[in-house]
C-alpha cells in the first residue's frame, strides 16, 4: 500500500474552472482518499465537500474514514427516538446528523466507514457492497459474508457488520457503508437504546440488528488489514494504481469551504432542529412529600422546539400565573435540556421566595429536563 | 433609465426583463438581472407539472421528507425543492425552471410516485407570447447556441439569464470561470470577467456590494453591433448598501435574558465604585497557584473575591438579604451562595457556589472549575443554577474597568469587576511604584441598602484582598 500526501499528486493545470475539483485528478477512471481526522464531524463535512464539488464523471472516488466515539444519526431521524442522549452526554460521545438517510449506528475506530462516490448515473449499491464482500473473501477466504436485498452485508448469515446509506443530489450520489472490525459491542448496545417512552413520530426508524465484530470471528484481523483490502479490490476493479491518497479536512486550501460545512453540521439546527415533527405524550412519576404524583405531559416538538405544551398538574399545585409563565416560556423554546434549565431558573428568579413553592417548582423543572 | 417595450425573439424560451437606457448616440446597457414578477406576469405565466424523476435502482416510490420551497416562493433552475427517501437513500430533488412554485402536490410523509407530477412551476412568461410586461429586444441571437455548451469535453452550465448577459456583452462562456454550484457560470462571473477587461468597476449587483469611487474606462472594445454595448461608467454614485434587515423571534437565553433584566431595572440601583491594590495578592496566588495544580485544580482569583467577598458578608449581612414582593420583609440569607457570572456560547448564565461560608478558598476553587466545565460543556442542573443571594461578575476576564452591574433579582447587591492593571501608584514612603490595581464597581439595592452600610463593605473586602494575611485572622 503506497500513502501519498496530496502535495504530490498529479495536478492538472486544467482550464477547468474547477481548480478545486480537478486538484485530486489524475487522469483516471478512480481515486482512493483516506481522511487523517478521526472526527465525526469533519468526515461528514469531507463527504459534503464532494458531494458539491468534484465532477465525478471523469473518476469515481473511495473515501476511507473513521471516527472516534460518535453516533450518527439518518438525514430524517430523531435522535431522542434513537439513542440515549443523557448517556451520549456523560460519556462525551458525539452526536451527529448525516445528509444521507438510513438509520443509526455507533462509530468508533473499532467501525471502519466506506464512501462510494459516483455520478447520479452511475449510482449502484450492490455493486459496491459486492466490491466489499468480494474484498473481505480475498482477505480470509472463509468468511462467511454475504449481502442482503436491505443492503446489509451479514456474517453467519445471522450477524450484521455492515449497514447502508445513500445521498444522491442533482448529478452526484454517494453510497456510503459501515464495517465493524472491533467496536465496542457493549457502549454500542447501550448507546443505541432510547428509553423514550410515549414519542409519537414519523421519523425514520432504526431496525435494531444483532452485531458481531469481524475481529471477534477472526482476531488476526485489523481495520488497517480491511481498509487495505477494500483499497486494493476497488483499485483492481477501476483499473487503478492502488495508492491510497491522504487527506485533511481541516485544509482550507485544498477543500475552500470545509470548514463552514463542518461548522454546518454542528449545530443544534441542524442536529436536533432537523428532526421531523413529533409529539410526546407521558406521564411524570414524582415523588412529593412522601406521595406520588402523575403527571401527564403533552408536547409537540417542532424543528427541535417547542410547539404546543401542556402540562396536567394538580389545581393550585403551582400558583396559575407561574404555571401560565412556564409554559409560555417553554413555548418556542428548544427542546434542549440546557435551555430549558436556563428558562426555569430565570423564572424562579422572579417569583414569591417560598421555599415550599421553590421546591415544587424545581421537582416539575427536573422532571421536565429529563425527558430532553 | 428608459424603458422600451419591444417584441421578444421568438426562438427565446426563457425571457427576463431588462432597462435599457439610450444616451446620446451610443446605447449603454445597464444589464441588471431581476427575476421580476408583477403580478401582470403572475397570470401570464405557463404552468409548467415537474414530475419527479427516475431515482435510479428502479425505485418507483419514494416518502416526501422536508420541503423547501412553499407555494408562493420563486425558485431558480438547480436550487433544491425537497427532500425525499427511498430505502435509506435520501435524495435533493432539484428545479429544472426558473420560476413561482404554484402547487406542491404532497405533505411531508406522503408517498410520492416516480414519474408523477411532484410541484407545478409557473415560468416567468409563455414562449412568443407578446405580453403587457416589458421585454426586451433581443439582437439577433445565434441558434446555434446550446444550453451547454462543450467546450474541451466539459459542460458549461449557465441559466438562460446567464447565458443571455454573456451573448449580449460578447463574452464567449467559455473564457469566464465559473463559481456557481457545480462550477456553474453565474452573473457574478461574467460581470467579473467584464470588469477585468474594461478596467472598469460595475455598478453594484442586486447582492450587497459597496462600490468604490469609479475609474476612468478604457478604450471598451468596439463590439460590431449595432448598439455598442458598453459597461456604464458610474459617475458620482452613492454607496449603495443592500442589505436587509433580519428579524428573529426572541427565544431561549435571550427570552430568559428580557425576563430576569425587566424585573431587575424595577429595583432602584445605586452604584459605588472603587480601586483594589492586589499586588500582594496576584504574589500569593502565584505561591498557591502550584500547590492547587498538583491537586489538580485550577486556581484563579475569584476564589479570593468570593471568599472575601462571604467574610465581608458575615459583617454586613443585609446585603445577602433578599427583599419581598411588598416590600414589607427583609430576609436575611443564612447561606452565602455566591454566583459567578459566566459567558457560554449561548448566553449570560449565573452558577452559584453554594455555602462559602463554610468553603475554604480552595473548596471554592473546585467547585468554580466544576461549574466552568458543566457551564462549557452546557450541561449545569437547575440546583446549580437556583438559590444564589450575591454576585460577583469578573467582567474584567474580558475587559473594562469601571462597570455598571444589573442586581440579580431576588438579590440585593451586585459586584463587577475590571481587569487588573499595572499601573504606578505611591507607596507609604512617597515613592513610585508598581501597583496591580484592579477596580470594583458594585450596585446595591437602595431601598434597603444605603451607601454607607456599601461603602464599608467594599472597604472590608478590600481590605482583606490588599492585605491577604488579615482573612487568616477572620477565616472561620
Amino acid at each position: 500500500m503506497v500513502l501519498q500526501s496530496l502535495k504530490n499528486c498529479l495536478w492538472l493545470p486544467c482550464v477547468l474552472r474547477t481548480p478545486k475539483a480537478c486538484l485530486w485528478s489524475t487522469a483516471s477512471g478512480g481515486l482512493i482518499i483516506q481522511s487523517v481526522s478521526n472526527d465525526v464531524y469533519q468526515n461528514l463535512a469531507v463527504e459534503d465537500w464532494i458531494h458539491d464539488h468534484m465532477d465525478l464523471e471523469k473518476q469515481q472516488v473511495l473515501f476511507l474514514w473513521r471516527n472516534s466515539p460518535a453516533v450518527v444519526i439518518g438525514r430524517h431521524q430523531n435522535p431522542w427516538q434513537e439513542c440515549n442522549l443523557k448517556l451520549l452526554r456523560q460519556k462525551n460521545i458525539k452526536l451527529a446528523r448525516r445528509r444521507s438517510g438510513g438509520g443509526t449506528v455507533y462509530h468508533d475506530l473499532g467501525n471502519i466507514n466506506l464512501t462510494f462516490f459516483t455520478t447520479r448515473k452511475k449510482y449502484e449499491r450492490m455493486e459496491n457492497l459486492k466490491l466489499v464482500v468480494k474484498a473481505l473473501k480475498a482477505l480470509r477466504p472463509q468468511l462467511d459474508v454475504h449481502v442482503t436485498d436491505r443492503y446489509d452485508i451479514l456474517l453467519d448469515r445471522k450477524y450484521k457488520i455492515s449497514g447502508t446509506a445513500a445521498k444522491l443530489g442533482r448529478t452526484s450520489a454517494y453510497h456510503h457503508c459501515t464495517l465493524l472490525c472491533n467496536a465496542d459491542k457493549f457502549v454500542l448496545s447501550s448507546v443505541l437504546k432510547s428509553s423514550f417512552k410515549g414519542l409519537k413520530s414519523n421519523a425514520t426508524p432504526s431496525v435494531p440488528a444483532l452485531v458481531k465484530n469481524l475481529f471477534e470471528e477472526d482476531p488476526s484481523l485489523t481495520s488497517e488489514m480491511l481498509l487495505d483490502a477494500i483499497a486494493k479490490e476497488y483499485a483492481v476493479q477501476h483499473q487503478i494504481d492502488h495508492h491510497i491518497t491522504l487527506i485533511n479536512p481541516a485544509d482550507e486550501t485544498l477543500l475552500p469551504g470545509i470548514s463552514d460545512k463542518t461548522k454546518e453540521l454542528q449545530t443544534w439546527e441542524w442536529v436536533y432542529g432537523k428532526t421531523p415533527k413529533f409529539s410526546i405524550s407521558t406521564c411524570l412519576n414524582m415523588v412529593y412529600k412522601d406521595s406520588v404524583l402523575d403527571v401527564k405531559v403533552n408536547m409537540d416538538v417542532k424543528h427541535g422546539r417547542i410547539e404546543v405544551c401542556n402540562i396536567d398538574l394538580p389545581e393550585q399545585w403551582l400558583p396559575p400565573g407561574l404555571y401560565s409563565e412556564l409554559v409560555k416560556s417553554l413555548t418556542g423554546s428548544k427542546f434542549c435540556p440546557n435551555e430549558t434549565t436556563t428558562l426555569v431558573t430565570t423564572l424562579l428568579r422572579l417569583c414569591p421566595q417560598d421555599d415550599e413553592l421553590h421546591s415544587r417548582w424545581s421537582l416539575l423543572c427536573e422532571n421536565m429536563i429529563r425527558l430532553m | 433609465v428608459c424603458i422600451h417595450r419591444v417584441r421578444s425573439c421568438s426562438s427565446i424560451r426563457f425571457i427576463k426583463s431588462k432597462y435599457v437606457c439610450v444616451f446620446d448616440k451610443s446605447a449603454l446597457k445597464f444589464s441588471h438581472q431581476q427575476r421580476l414578477f408583477r403580478t401582470s406576469a403572475v397570470s401570464c405565466g405557463q404552468i409548467v407539472q415537474f414530475k419527479l424523476s427516475d431515482i435510479g435502482e428502479g425505485i418507483t416510490e419514494v416518502t416526501v421528507k422536508e420541503w423547501y420551497v412553499k407555494e408562493g416562493d420563486s425558485v431558480s433552475q438547480f436550487d433544491s425543492i425537497c427532500e425525499v427517501q427511498s430505502d435509506k437513500a435520501s435524495v435533493t430533488i432539484t428545479s429544472r425552471y426558473d420560476g413561482i412554485i404554484r402547487k406542491l402536490h404532497y405533505s411531508i410523509d406522503d408517498i410520492a410516485f416516480v414519474g408523477k407530477p411532484l410541484v407545478d412551476i409557473e415560468i416567468d412568461a409563455s414562449k412568443g407570447v407578446a405580453s403587457e410586461e416589458d421585454v426586451v429586444e433581443t439582437p439577433p441571437m445565434s441558434h446555434e447556441e446550446h444550453t451547454h455548451q462543450e467546450i474541451k469535453g466539459h459542460k458549461t452550465l449557465a441559466t438562460p439569464a446567464v447565458r443571455r448577459l454573456a451573448m449580449e456583452n460578447n463574452i464567449k462562456l467559455s473564457e469566464v470561470v465559473g463559481t456557481g454550484k457545480d462550477n456553474r457560470i453565474l452573473k457574478e462571473d461574467i460581470l467579473n470577467y467584464l470588469a477585468k477587461q474594461t478596467g472598469a468597476i460595475l455598478p453594484p449587483s442586486p447582492k450587497a456590494e459597496i462600490v468604490p469611487p469609479q475609474r476612468r474606462a478604457e478604450a471598451v472594445p468596439a463590439a460590431p453591433k449595432d448598439k455598442a454595448r458598453k459597461i456604464p461608467v458610474p459617475v458620482s454614485r452613492p454607496i449603495a448598501f443592500a442589505g436587509k434587515d433580519k428579524t428573529e423571534p426572541v427565544t431561549g437565553f435571550q427570552k430568559a435574558m428580557v425576563k430576569t433584566m425587566s424585573a431587575a431595572l424595577k429595583i432602584p440601583h445605586f452604584g459605588y465604585s472603587d480601586e483594589i491594590d492586589l499586588t500582594q495578592l496576584v504574589q500569593l496566588r502565584e505561591e498557591l497557584k502550584a500547590v492547587a495544580e498538583m491537586r489538580g485544580v485550577k486556581l484563579s482569583f475569584m476564589p479570593f473575591f468570593i471568599k472575601a467577598a462571604s467574610l465581608g458578608l458575615l459583617q454586613y449581612p443585609i446585603l445577602n438579604a433578599s427583599l419581598d414582593e411588598n416590600c414589607q420583609n427583609v430576609t436575611y440569607k443564612a447561606s452565602h451562595n455566591i454566583g459567578v457570572a459566566m459567558d457560554t456560547e449561548q448566553g449570560l448564565i449565573v452558577p452559584n457556589v453554594k455555602n462559602v461560608q463554610v468553603c475554604s478558598v480552595f473548596d471554592i476553587a473546585v467547585e468554580l472549575n466544576r461549574l466552568q466545565s458543566l457551564g462549557s460543556a452546557g450541561q449545569l442542573g437547575t440546583s446549580d443554577l437556583t438559590g444564589g443571594t450575591f454576585t460577583l461578575s469578573n467582567i474584567g476576564t474580558i475587559g473594562g474597568t469601571y462597570a455598571k452591574p444589573v442586581i440579580l433579582p431576588p438579590e440585593v447587591a451586585i459586584g463587577a469587576l475590571g481587569k487588573i492593571q499595572v499601573l504606578p501608584r505611591f507607596n507609604s514612603k512617597g515613592e513610585v511604584v508598581k501597583a496591580q490595581i484592579m477596580n470594583v464597581s458594585w450596585s446595591a439595592d437602595h431601598r434597603i441598602i444605603d451607601g454607607a452600610t456599601m461603602a464599608r463593605f467594599s472597604n472590608l473586602w478590600k481590605s482583606y484582598l490588599e492585605n491577604p494575611a488579615s482573612m487568616l485572622l477572620d477565616l472561620k
